[in-house]
């Protein structure tokens, strides 16, 4: 079975997001960066399918160099080797166009996403990848086990589950609790250094959207601390300044 | 920067966070309950060996993990950040047991247990202080005595690190005469061998999850096979082994100190007094980066050791050097931690109280401050 997971690089998720340039370009001094979280879950499934039934995995990421520390955590975590393809990844149509190229020819059976990206949180690359591949795609996909070549499903819907089964190939955008989640171990951390990690150019792909200007909600107001003896206080702002009782 | 340098820093970056996500998940939420009962946590060794952090320095060959010191340096002070206790027995299983037989043992010693070891299936433990011989350790008291192929062994070894829990046992003991540097010899013993029993453990100020015991051998026969490196090599050996283990003691202190800080760096943001966070005072800000300086000239001190070791040379002065200063401001900063937290920081609800009894081990286990002094001041008068 060969496995394609595709990975975001995305600040963590305890950053402070700050935006320059007149609201259009996102502040990435002093940001930490990991690997999707959903991602995360998408990469550990595919190591439990490769080691419960045997596979080879390969991580995907449409982004700049600096992704490439990102890159080798999944390398770590246990893929076999790893493409880069070097772009600022613009909008969801141009980042689904590169994976589509990169997967065309290559006979994944599997795609594995995370169900939606945690910075701009488009759900959607899943979708656009399978429409250009011309193979279905699920997502919000809880569990994902393989018999044969049928894959057996569950997918969140709203207030419950669905239960599916299709044929590979395909893509899943994935979730919690498709896999427990896993941290590299020492070995993996070395090894990922000497596993491929291939760079290559981006297709020419139209920019179906532009971007206008980002903006942060409104600033958390300043916190009144109130004597726990004065309660009548308390109540009188909720009521009259919060208006909320 | 040098692409070496890069290489050691991105894996230290990746080193670091899968131990704070293990961390957050295997330890902090058990740490109070170990500390207080004194549970050497045994499942957890097996967890951090499958994550290959019982065998950092040992080479894949032997089922380790490969690595060098700086990465070392970032696993011990990065459990050490999270519980020094932990820190402790992690340093001694991979500094003393594992480096014992990793730097003297032969092919075939190596061969049979360094992948037991690496892999964390068996706990190592190492023994040279005795009740009676402390600092002065080249004076021991336990003797082995030839006796065919084997060595008869007896008396009793103090403080050892896993000396119930641990399945191996590297002991230095005396062959000779007292007082002669050359006069002792390494050993490694099984769990179970018939004569060598384990005895009294500590109730300890702090690292009390980290098992110390007293280790007793009477007429213990170990075969000459189990000798490590030659007969009389045992002493110097075991100051080189210390060499390297000071400097993950140095880590251990670097990784309390840090935990101390941030603690106190939060606590200080929120806890309010005369109408404004505590952290607004001079006297409180003052403090928290006197703190944060220390700890990074201690890291400085400590990253040069490791460096040094890394490259093969000489690394005595720098890893005393280390050690002695790490392992004092740690003291000095887990002191200042309790003193931002001001009643809290007395209390076992706030983590650095544990900071504080944790970190005195530091100035004392693997050869005291005033042991450190005396091997930089050798180091430089001669
Ligand atoms: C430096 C930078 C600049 C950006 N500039 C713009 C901009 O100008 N305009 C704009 O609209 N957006 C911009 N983006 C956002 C970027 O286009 C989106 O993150 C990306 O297109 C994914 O879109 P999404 O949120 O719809 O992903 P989703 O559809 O939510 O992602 C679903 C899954 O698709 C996969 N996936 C998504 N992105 C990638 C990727 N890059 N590589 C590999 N797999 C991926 C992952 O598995 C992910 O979990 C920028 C992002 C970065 C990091
Ligand atoms: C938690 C813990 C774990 C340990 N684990 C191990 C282990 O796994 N294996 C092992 O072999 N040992 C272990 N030890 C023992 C440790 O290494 C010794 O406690 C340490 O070397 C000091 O020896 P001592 O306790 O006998 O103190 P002493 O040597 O009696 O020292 C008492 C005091 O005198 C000072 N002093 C001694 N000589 C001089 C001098 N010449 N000049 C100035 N001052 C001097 C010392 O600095 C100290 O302040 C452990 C100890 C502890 C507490």
């Amino acid at each position: 079975m060969k496995i394609l997971v595709c990975i975001t690089h995305v600040p963590d998720t305890t950053s402070r997001i700050a935006f320059t340039d007149g609201d259009t370009k996102f502040d990435s001094n002093g940001v930490q960066y990991i690997i999707g979280p959903y991602d995360d879950y998408a990469v550990a499934r595919a190591v439990e399918l490769k080691e419960s039934q045997g596979a080879t995995i390969t991580v995907v990421n449409v982004g700049r160099v600096e992704t490439e520390p990102t890159i080798r955590k999944a390398l770590a975590i246990g893929a076999d080797d790893a493409i880069r393809i070097n772009a600022e990844p613009e909008d969801s149509y141009f980042v689904a166009k590169q994976i589509a190229n990169v997967a065309k020819d290559s006979g994944y059976d599997l795609i594995l996403m995370g169900r939606e990206s945690i910075d701009f949180n488009g759900g959607v690359v899943h979708g656009i990848v399978g429409e250009l591949l011309e193979i279905p795609s699920v997502s919000s996909v809880m569990k994902l086990d393989i018999d044969g070549n049928v894959a057996k499903i569950a997918r969140e819907i709203e207030g419950g589950k669905e239960y599916i089964e299709l044929e590979m190939p395909f893509v899943a955008g994935c979730q919690e609790p498709i896999a427990e989640w896993k941290i590299p171990n020492m070995r993996g951390i070395m090894t990922a250094r000497s596993k491929p990690l291939n760079v290559v150019d981006p297709v020419d792909t139209d920019h179906l959207d532009k971007l206008v200007r980002f903006e942060l909600p409104p600033p958390k107001g300043d916190i009144k601390m109130i004597d726990p003896e004065h309660m009548e206080e308390l109540v009188s702002l909720l009521k009259n300044e919060a208006k909320v009782l | 920067m040098s692409k070496e340098a890069t290489v050691v820093n991105e894996n230290n970056a990746m080193i670091r966070d899968m131990i704070r996500d293990f961390a957050e998940k295997e330890i902090r939420p058990h740490m109070r309950v170990w500390d207080e009962t004194q549970e050497f946590p045994v499942p957890l060794f097996r967890k951090m060996g499958a994550l290959g952090l019982m065998g950092v320095l040992v080479p894949h060959e032997y089922d380790g993990s490969g690595f060098g010191y700086q990465e070392y340096v970032t696993v011990i002070s990065e459990i050490a950040r999270v519980d020094g206790s932990i820190g402790l027995s992690v340093a001694a299983h991979n500094s003393l047991c594992t480096g014992h037989l990793l730097q003297f043992g032969n092919e075939a010693q190596k061969k049979k247990w360094l992948p037991k070891l690496a892999s964390g299936e068996w706990i190592g433990a190492w023994g040279l202080t005795e009740p009676n011989t402390g600092s002065d350790a080249a004076r021991m008291n336990t003797v082995a005595v030839k006796d065919g192929d084997y060595y008869v062994i007896n008396g009793s070894k103090n403080f050892i690190t896993h000396g119930k829990s641990g399945d191996i046992f590297v002991v230095i003991v005396r062959t000779g005469e007292k007082g002669d540097s050359r006069g002792m010899t390494a050993f490694s013993i099984v769990k179970g061998t018939p004569g060598f029993s384990s005895g009294r453990k500590e109730d300890k100020l702090g690292m009390r999850a980290s098992e110390t015991t007293e280790l007793i051998f009477e007429d213990c026969r170990v075969h000459k096979d189990n000798m490590i490196g030659a007969e009389g090599e045992g002493f110097i050996q075991s100051l080189k082994v210390l060499d390297g283990g000071r400097i993950s003691i140095a880590a251990l202190a670097l990784g309390i100190a840090r935990g101390a800080l941030e603690a106190s760096i939060i606590y200080a943001g929120q806890r309010h007094q005369f109408g404004k966070p505590i952290a607004s005072f001079q006297g409180i800000s003052f403090k928290l980066a006197d703190m944060a300086t220390k700890i990074e000239a201690a890291e400085l001190l400590t990253r040069r050791a490791a460096e040094l070791k890394d490259n093969h040379q000489p690394v005595t002065k720098e890893s005393a050097m280390a050690k002695y200063y790490a392992s004092e401001i740690a003291v000095e900063v887990s002191t200042e931690a309790v003193q931002i937290f001001g009643g809290y920081g007395y209390t076992k609800d706030y983590p650095v109280e544990k900071y504080y009894r944790d970190s005195k081990l530091c100035t004392i286990g693997e050869g005291t401050t005033e042991i450190q002094k005396i091997v930089i001041s050798r180091s430089i008068l001669a």
